[in-house]
């Protein structure tokens, strides 16, 4: 798992990438209400506008932490938000984005990286 | 000695210095009955008005002639008048208590503006009368611009915004045409600072822009390297808030209005906070393009519920020939309201309403200001300031104020930290309030401090009043930092209803009232 300073986070399987936000960045969010998910087919470059999350706090946009097209949106984050905050680094992912530029992933932090990321805030 | 023997008994029984457990049998409280929604009160087939029956259509509706019940409550007069006026001893107003919301300046409404509002002259007119029927309003809106111009040493102002973000709408559209008649309609992007008012950033994307934030100093003010590494020919505008949502003169807003000026750019200030400033600085001298004033704010105009808010907006000379219409000019023959973007208003960007806006507010505004003079305002300013700093150094040892250096301005803002270990969050602190007869302070705003508790008393409390306050917040914060979480955790005890739960709120809403099962129309 690699990970940005916006505190998402990508999993790459093969050639497609699983994105999410971390559990800092649900933690820190409080209680989600509502996700938008990306549509299936959406071609997005990395640091583009990917998802959009909104806690009882704030209203927050979600990167893209590699570029790709969107070929999987978790749709059940429609009825249940709440499983951001319950699993945020699993079943709350937000999309499965086709890489079309893998090397963007090494370029990532990784999880030590980003744990000592997270201590500098 | 006859004695009678069967009066009613005067005293308590038992020592009565609690009500914990105790709850009434209907879910009424004390003289205060539960009271239900409006559409279970009243059926829709009992009314309280006697209508004479209606013409029939004749098919004029084609087709469309309703033939299910609409629904309406049906309530008599004396049903209506409690429903409303039981749900306003639930609430909290102004005429209650101090209201200490910053940045909203919740000051006392005074009733000589209300007085005013009310000649008929002024009260029973419409906008659509003849102009010559109706001069005396249009000499007032033409005396309260030049109050507002002069207040602000800026040269124009438009009246008809009718509120805060209204008028920022009204500033950036001035912008945007006067970028675009000078060729400039590139600049697409609007700089504002992190603990801007939400509205600022929604103004621009509205407006078309991009928006870029402008980094805080550890001060609490606009970072100047910051804003000049993000100024260029890109630029529209800046929207800066002074004083600012921290409650804090920007010190530097001179240079800030330079290097936005070289850099081709225009200055909006957020005047939200004019209040602390009024009558001893004018944002013209300080180089403002355009400013709203709230008059709902600053000049005591009823609002939060109370009553429309109005937000003219006046503009510098660069500005000026883009004002919307209407506006008031006056000659020999009298005054008049310039209505058609044609001769010299052709430049108007357009308009921001129907009509010239809110008249009765311009009343109270006028009168506010008519009733105080320029002293007077002036002392309006000092004795916000005044407030906001005694607040301040009445609560520094038990609170962490967030800006403890110097003095505020007319709000005194708190971060949570003082908070910290205590199992106590300012929402829980915020609540607790209720219960010790006071409406919250403004929380988690402005969104660059943690936690955040901004308390704007206004000049129009009382040193008693504000001594009243402080005590019960003091007794309050000891009470959290003993470890009195139990009293805090879901506070509001005493309030009509409890802690919401928000998150259900906004997972689960119900926007609607559904009827049980409305019943078919009686046939005839």
């Amino acid at each position: 798992m690699r990970f940005t300073k916006d505190h998402e986070w990508v999993a790459v399987e093969g050639d497609v990438a699983t994105v999410g936000i971390t559990a800092y960045a649900a933690e820190q969010l409080g209680d989600v209400v509502f996700v938008e998910v990306p549509e299936v087919g959406k071609t997005v470059a990395q640091g583009d506008g990917l998802a959009v999350v909104e806690s009882v706090k704030a209203a927050s946009d979600v990167y893209a932490p590699v570029s790709g097209e969107v070929v999987e949106a978790n749709a059940e984050l429609g009825d249940a938000p709440e499983t951001v905050n319950a699993l945020p680094e699993s079943g709350g992912w937000f999309a499965k984005l086709k890489l079309s530029n893998p090397a963007e992933v090494d370029a990532l932090m990784d999880r030590d990286a980003y744990e000592a990321f997270l201590a500098t805030l | 000695m006859s004695m009678n023997t069967v009066g009613r008994p005067t005293r308590p029984e038992a020592p009565n210095d609690s009500e914990a457990g105790f709850t009434s049998l209907s879910g009424g409280r004390g003289l205060l009955q539960d009271e239900p929604l409006i559409f279970e009160l009243g059926g829709w087939t009992k009314t309280g008005v006697d209508l004479p029956d209606a013409v029939a259509a004749d098919g004029a509706l084609a087709g469309l002639t309703r033939d299910e019940p609409i629904g309406l409550p049906g309530l008599s007069e004396p049903e209506a008048v409690r429903h409303y006026v039981r749900l306003s001893q639930k609430n909290h107003a102004i005429d209650l208590a101090l209201y200490p919301l910053g940045s909203c300046t919740m000051k006392h409404n005074p009733r000589l503006n209300e007085k005013m509002a009310r000649l008929p002259g002024l009260s029973d007119i419409h906008p659509l009368q003849p102009q010559s029927t109706v001069q005396g309003a249009i000499e007032l809106m033409d005396r309260l611009a030049h109050w507002l111009k002069t207040l602000t040493g800026m040269p124009a102002v438009a009246l008809s915004p009718k509120a805060g973000a209204h008028g920022e709408l009204c500033g950036l559209l001035a912008i945007r045409a006067a970028h675009e008649a000078a060729g400039n309609g590139h600049r697409k992007t609007v700089l504002a600072p992190t603990s801007a008012h939400g509205t600022n950033p929604a103004t621009a994307a509205f407006c078309g822009y991009t928006v870029v934030e402008i980094a805080q100093t550890d001060d609490g003010r606009v970072d100047l390297a910051d804003l000049e590494a993000k100024l260029g020919d890109h630029v529209a505008a800046i929207m800066v808030t002074n004083p600012n949502t921290c409650g804090l003169f920007e010190r530097d807003v001179v240079e800030i209005a330079r290097l936005t000026h070289a850099a081709g750019a225009y200055f909006y200030c957020d005047g939200a906070n004019f209040n602390a400033i009024v009558g001893r600085v004018r944002p013209g001298d300080l180089g403002v393009d355009a400013m709203h004033i709230n008059l709902h704010k600053t000049f005591s105009t009823p609002h939060g519920g109370g009553g429309p808010g109005a937000g003219p907006v006046v503009l510098s000379e660069a500005l000026a020939p883009f004002a919307p219409t209407p506006w008031v000019v006056h000659d020999e023959n009298g005054y008049k309201l310039v209505e058609e973007a044609e001769g010299v208003a052709a430049q108007a960007f357009g308009r921001m309403s129907a009509f010239h806006g809110q008249m009765g507010m311009y009343v109270r505004a006028y009168a506010y200001m008519l009733s105080h003079g320029a002293d007077g305002l002036k002392q309006v300013a000092e004795d916000a300031v005044l407030n906001a700093n005694y607040i301040k150094a009445r609560l520094s040892d038990l609170m962490s104020p967030a800006f403890p250096e110097g003095p505020c301005m007319h709000e005194a803002l708190f971060d949570d930290a003082w908070l910290e270990g205590t199992g106590v969050t300012t929402l829980d602190f915020a609540k607790a309030m209720i219960d010790e007869g006071f409406h919250p302070m403004t929380m988690y705003f402005p969104l660059v401090v943690h936690g955040a508790m901004l308390i704007e008393p206004t000049e129009t409390e009382s040193k008693a009043e504000l001594d009243r306050f402080v005590d019960a917040l003091r007794l309050l914060a000891e009470s959290a930092k003993a470890g009195a979480v139990e009293r805090f955790k879901n506070a509001p005890h005493l309030a009509p209803l409890k802690r919401l739960d928000e998150t259900l709120a906004a997972r689960k809403p119900k926007l609607k009232w559904k009827p049980v099962a409305p019943a078919p129309l009686a046939a005839e």
